[in-house]
């Protein structure tokens, strides 16, 4: 029996050490691996620009990515609205932002629909496409969204709701939390854009 | 044309909301059996903006809870009393499939955020300063009508801050 326990007892060690590592390095490691994935990955949607949205979009300049919906009550016209304050605010230096409002409804988003919801803040480009790329979009920015029906045959969305910063080579830099704070926000974007 | 369009849409946000406060046109408060309702309002809508949101404080001074069990306006094809509420990241909506029981010597506000009256289906926007009369219906109490003037949104994360630290 002892000669056993001091087989597990080292082995005992050994598996907590390995664990002690996971937690501390790898795992941290290989979140921060996946961070800088987000926004790559395979899907092709359609801007309401005419241009087409693929990960190579976020290429070139800094960009905003936001997902959301029209038929949204709250979330996405203060977050439009918001937007619309950051480039008053940031003046000329928001002129290299783009930003992307992504719906997460493409069954009643339509092109037409989104250009007139997103058309007011200027810069804006709604994106939509068929429902099993906005899915893959949706996995490749790591956006959650689901499905609720409503009576009179309605629906709404359940979504994430952050601004995802994207640097000009296309790297995920850091989220602006809904109703974060105008100084975070405008600090946020000044890094970004300096 | 269309940026001065634009710009136009731009000032709904950030025009002077510093003197709202002053000139904010208050709802009407109304009783109907044991309820008060006051302080209702109705957001403005975006442009092409589809739905909107309703808000009232009801007020119940009566010895037995009620139930808002209805809502509608002629402005709106379908009116629904919704929750909506963030968690963490994400924002999630429901409907009042039972409606919402205001308790007996309590008061629920609904407000933006978390309760709310859903205009869907709109058929028009909703205007900024303009007003927008909603029928209201409770199981005990019944029908009452409210004219909910229409604000536009605060913008910038808590209110703005073109005024320095106001
Ligand atoms: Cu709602």
């Amino acid at each position: 029996m002892p000669g056993l326990l001091r087989i597990i007892i080292p082995a005992g060690a050994l598996v907590a050490s390995a664990v002690l590592v996971w937690l501390a390095w790898l795992q941290p490691y290989l979140a921060e691996q996946d961070v800088l994935k987000l926004g790559h990955g395979d899907y092709s949607l359609i801007g309401t620009d005419g241009q087409p949205f693929t990960a190579a979009r976020l290429q070139g300049a800094p960009s905003a990515v936001f997902f959301g919906f029209t038929h949204c009550p709250e979330v996405c016209p203060t977050t439009l609205g918001d937007i619309a304050v950051w480039q008053d605010e940031l003046g000329d230096a928001a002129s290299d932002l783009r930003v992307f409002f992504v719906t997460v409804d493409p069954e009643r988003d339509t092109t037409e629909m989104l250009g007139d919801y997103v058309g007011w803040v200027p810069g804006v480009v709604g994106v939509t496409g068929d429902a099993a790329e906005i899915r893959a979009a949706e996995k490749a920015f790591r956006i959650y969204s689901r499905k609720i029906p409503l009576s009179d045959g309605e629906y709404t969305m359940d979504h994430s709701a952050l601004v995802l910063l994207f640097d000009d080579n296309g790297r995920f830099v850091e989220p602006i939390g809904y109703q974060e704070d105008l100084d975070r926000a405008l600090a946020k974007l000044r890094r970004l854009l300096s | 044309m269309k940026n001065l369009m634009k710009f136009a849409a731009l000032l709904m946000f950030l025009g002077a909301p510093a003197m709202a406060d002053d000139k904010m046109s208050m709802m009407q408060e109304v009783t109907v059996g044991p309820l008060t309702l006051s302080d209702g309002f109705a957001h403005a809508t975006l442009p092409n903006q589809p739905v909107a949101g309703g808000f009232v404080t009801i007020t119940n001074t009566g010895e037995a809870a009620d139930t808002l069990i209805a809502v509608q306006s002629d402005l709106a094809g379908v009116m629904q009393i919704h929750e909506m509420a963030m968690q963490d990241d994400t924002m999630v909506m429901r409907e009042l499939d039972g409606g919402l029981i205001v308790p007996a010597g309590e008061t629920v506000t609904l407000e933006p955020g978390g309760l709310h009256l859903m205009f869907m289906q709109l058929n028009g926007p909703l205007i900024d300063g303009e007003d927008v009369t909603v029928t209201v219906t409770f199981q005990d109490a019944g029908d009452v009508e409210l004219t909910l003037p229409v604000r536009k949104k605060m913008h910038g994360g808590h209110g703005m801050s073109h005024d320095g630290d106001s």
